[in-house]
């Protein structure tokens, strides 16, 4: 089968690098081309929700802006004048050195280099994220490996309830900010300590800190699964996996008493955090069941194209919270094929409900030909990228932006994970179908 | 020396125009040091942010090209700019009136083992699908720094393909790592068109004018405009057609909205088919229109008629613009363009009667392709007080020092990811987005008006710069802004 990739969801290897600039005060060095960092931050940032360059994020990153003479001479000399010059220029608490396609292909050794401000005490790390090698996702898991490696120290002490959140991709999940708050807050009213280590108010504070919690949560189907693997073994801290992002309140519960179960947090106290949040929750859906229950356009049918985990989360609410009903799944964020048939049988269980085709493809192309195959008796509500609005017009159904590239919306401090976010969700929804005819 | 479309690759620009990337002068020292027989050495930088790439350049053409597809031989992360091209396609698309469509490009998801064993699987698999899944007229093929390094043979693989796909595809060489000119992108897609789509003139049409352009937004105006004297636009590349580019050769002149864009393609229509290439100043702003207009009307023998058109097009601003200049005097402003953009809108400035502090030009061709100085340069060269003038690739922390020295009420930018840092710094920053922003007469009104209403509210950046820092050291802002470029050899 073809391998190729039209209308892309995700970039490559060196997309790593907005992991870095998610982190408060971390400056990425590029050591690459020129163009690199202009494309991979268009896609993961500025054409994904308009993220902005944040910190040192966009045209701020430093880079060795590559070209014949570091390809044909080498690029070593070129990546340590870059990072001794920006050890005086930038303004930072971390610097991350990623490599792109040209210095992994001519073999520099990035490590020898970095190595030498290493021991000068500069706070300071390389990964190879050379393009060639995998996807973002990868990208991010190299990252992790690197920093766990070169970066993190063991703790003087664990601390009890300190919980470690990896979760959704920052920048690839447009909404990943206000998503991480959101978790942790839940985590927060359950008695135990997010550490969130991406967004405002974290930074390198955040990272330092991960060896020294109580367990790692991993708040995904497979991404990072290698991150809290290693980290149980350089520094024994467990982990608990929930494959979902919580949407809505069936999930965000369920989430809860799975967390607490295994933390030891008292039922009771779990209890009365989900009835609290619970009852609100349902003042508002009472509110919402007017429309949707007279509402001639309600949508019988969806689909979802997302990155597994939120894909997971958000059938698992329109299924549980909003009653539709699911027609397929698109999952996009190239799933390592160990982890497929788990991921599989998470759509399809007693939680999903209704089972639907799960398709796991990283090509637009794939998708618009699958669902011009799918019969419709009703508009469609097509949960997916700004590129699926282009068939999801032609269906005459529903689109709503959710999964890279989100183009057509800001997004700000929106987030669907939570019990508020079910709600936001819900509102985003109806205002699109209520927008269509008026 | 004449442009030869039949070679492989077109040279980069550091080579053919002696392009440069690093400069630190005046627009009086460019302007002399730059004229005909001399040339000026590049100066480089021992610090720099990530600036752009020849790829991005190529595909932003190609990918608007509206029945060709685009194959990108590279990694999936090289088509990372597919996102804002797709943008920018539905702008257009929005523009016209016509319902959207993604644009139609692929990767070939090169991967590990392709740098080990080539990629050439790859691309015949990319090539076949983008014929099957778009049914184009012409397919192009992007390369990139990986596809290059490895050393892929586009063109044999391509011929190889011949007897299957049986319209044009067309190898286009934008490795990233071959020029610091993104620039240099636009003349290796034009080099592609040029070489294998259009096709000898089978008659001349003395109505149709090729406009060289982006999205194309004053389409409407420049056709009615051109209707009054009996010309036709034909607006190229993007929203064209396959057909529409084989007939470039059959126009009475081509324009261009921006020389660095226009150089490449212009020249050789002219040197190859005798088309008249334009090599005016651009038409930002009054003086720069009455140029293009005054040239257009040399090449297509029409010079009464244009000077009547003028005469009309810009009475009808007069009062607006004396209205504007009187709100805007006294006002200071700093810029910072790609060099089709950066020395007219300095003209600009001044025609709105704003004092320009600083022009900083994202590169700099020492020449065209026809062999002489950008017009601009030679015309801003004359004008009584010189200017201070920079080149870098968008160097953004160059730019923070400058506008941290010289506070100026605002700043002009042109290049995505260029104006936000200004406006962290307090200081109102005007972007210029659209090519067609200060077009001619009423563009330059529209863009005054614009400027007034930015002016006339600061709140937004005064409270953003007093709670946000830039990511740079004291130390930065304490040096001179160009401490990082090296010393100027003799030439």
């Amino acid at each position: 089968m073809s391998d190729v990739i039209e209308q892309i969801r995700n970039v490559c290897a060196l997309g790593a690098l907005q992991s870095v600039t998610a982190i408060e005060r971390a400056i990425p060095i590029i050591h690459a081309g020129p163009g690199c960092g202009q494309k991979l931050w268009s896609a993961l940032s500025s054409g994904n929700g308009f993220q902005g360059s944040g910190y040192a994020g966009g045209h701020a990153v430093p880079c060795s802006n590559s070209t014949e003479n570091e390809i044909v001479f080498g690029g070593e000399d070129k990546l340590r004048e870059t990072i001794e010059n920006s050890l005086k220029v930038m303004d930072g608490d971390l610097f991350v050195v990623l490599t792109g396609c040209t210095a992994d292909i001519v073999g520099d050794d990035t490590g020898d280099v970095v190595r030498q401000f290493k021991n000068n005490g500069v706070p300071i790390v390389h990964v190879e994220t050379g393009g060639f090698k995998g996807n973002n996702y990868f990208g991010h898991e190299l990252l992790w490996e690197a920093l766990i490696e070169q970066l993190l120290e063991d703790p003087e002490e664990v601390q009890p309830g300190l919980v470690n959140v990896w979760s959704v991709l920052p920048y690839q999940d447009p909404f990943w900010a206000a998503t991480l708050e959101t978790i942790g807050r839940l985590l927060s009213q359950i008695g135990l300590t997010p550490n969130l280590i991406y967004g405002q108010g974290q930074g390198i504070a955040s990272v330092r800190r991960i060896p020294s919690a109580q367990f790692n949560l991993l708040l995904t189907p497979w991404l990072g699964l290698k991150t809290v693997k290693h980290l149980e073994e350089r520094f024994a801290t467990p982990y608990f996996q929930y494959p979902a992002l919580p949407v809505g309140a069936t999930e965000s519960s369920r989430f809860l008493r799975a967390v607490a179960a295994y933390a030891g947090i008292d039922a009771d106290v779990v209890e009365a955090v989900i009835e609290r949040e619970e009852k609100r929750y349902y003042y508002y859906m009472e509110r919402a069941a007017d429309l949707f229950f007279e509402t001639r356009f309600k949508p019988g049918h969806f689909i979802t194209i997302a990155d597994s985990g939120f894909a997971l989360g958000l059938s698992r609410f329109l299924v549980n919270d909003l009653g539709l009903i699911p027609e397929a799944q698109f999952v996009t964020d190239k799933v390592p094929d160990e982890h497929k048939e788990k991921i599989e049988a998470e759509f399809n269980d007693s939680v999903a409900g209704i089972p639907s085709p799960v398709i796991f493809t990283t090509d637009g192309g794939t998708i618009r030909d699958v669902i011009k195959g799918l019969k419709f008796r009703e508009r469609p509500l097509i949960l997916g990228s700004t590129w699926d609005k282009v068939i999801t017009r032609e269906l005459q159904g529903y689109p709503l932006s959710i999964s890279l590239p989100v183009s057509d919306r800001l997004v700000l401090n929106r987030t669907y994970a939570g019990y508020d976010g079910g709600l936001t969700l819900a509102e985003d929804i109806y205002t699109i179908i209520l927008n269509s005819f008026q | 020396m004449a442009i030869n479309t039949t070679i492989s690759e077109v040279p980069i620009r550091e080579r053919r125009l002696k392009a440069l990337t690093g400069y630190s002068g005046s627009v009086k020292d460019l302007a002399a040091r730059t004229s005909p027989g001399c040339s000026i050495t590049n100066r480089e930088r021992s610090f720099s942010q990530t600036s752009s790439c020849s790829s991005g350049c190529a595909q932003t053409l190609l990918s608007g090209i509206l029945d060709a597809a685009v194959v990108n031989h590279a990694p999936v992360g090289c088509l990372g700019d597919s996102l804002y091209q797709n943008i920018a396609h539905h702008y257009g698309q929005f523009h016209r009136g016509w319902a959207y469509s993604n644009v139609n490009m692929v990767s070939t998801n090169m991967g590990e083992s392709d740098t080990v064993f080539g990629g050439a699987d790859r691309l015949r698999d990319g090539i076949r699908e983008a014929y099957r899944r778009f049914s184009p007229k012409a397919i192009f093929v992007t390369t990139s720094c990986a596809s290059g390094i490895i050393g892929d043979d586009v063109q044999g693989i391509i011929d190889e393909l011949k007897g299957e796909i049986p319209i044009p595809v067309v190898p286009v060489h934008c490795e990233g790592f071959r020029t610091k000119v993104w620039a240099t992108g636009f003349d290796a897609a034009f080099h592609a068109i040029l070489g294998s789509i259009v096709k000898p003139p089978q008659r001349k049409n003395p109505e149709r004018i090729n406009i060289i352009n982006f999205r194309g937004s004053a389409r409407v105006y420049i056709t009615e405009l051109f209707g009054r004297i009996g010309l036709k636009p034909v607006f190229v590349v993007p929203f064209a057609t396959v057909a529409e580019l084989e007939g470039m050769s059959e126009a009475a002149a081509t324009l261009t909205i921006c020389g660095t864009l226009g150089s490449y393609l212009g020249t050789a229509l002219e040197e190859k088919y005798g088309v008249p290439y334009v090599k005016s100043s651009p038409p930002h702003g009054s003086v720069g229109m009455d140029s293009w207009l005054t040239g257009l009307g040399r090449a297509v023998g029409k010079e009464l008629e244009i000077e009547q058109l003028i005469r009309t097009e810009k009475q009808a601003v007069q009062g607006e613009l004396a209205q504007i200049r009187a709100r805007l005097s006294g006002i200071t402003a700093v810029l910072g363009m790609g060099p089709g953009f950066s020395l007219s809108y300095l003209r600009v400035l001044d025609e709105l009667g704003i004092k320009v502090l600083y022009g900083a030009s994202w590169h700099y061709d020492q020449q065209y392709d026809h062999g002489a100085q950008p017009a601009i340069t030679t015309e801003m060269a004359l004008r009584d007080e010189d200017i201070p003038f920079s080149i870098g690739e968008q160097q953004n922390y160059e730019i923070a020092n400058l506008l941290n020295e010289l506070k100026p009420d605002l700043y002009f930018s042109r290049h995505p990811g260029s104006s936000v840092w200004a406006a962290k710094q307090g200081i109102v920053t005007v972007p210029v987005m659209d090519e067609y922003t200060a077009f001619g007469y009423h563009g330059l009104v529209n863009f005054g008006w614009r400027i007034v209403d930015a002016l006339a509210n600061r709140r937004f950046v005064t409270n953003l710069s007093r709670r946000v820092r830039l990511p740079y050291q004291d130390w930065w802002f304490e040096q001179n802004p160009y401490h990082f470029l090296a010393e100027e050899e003799a030439a």
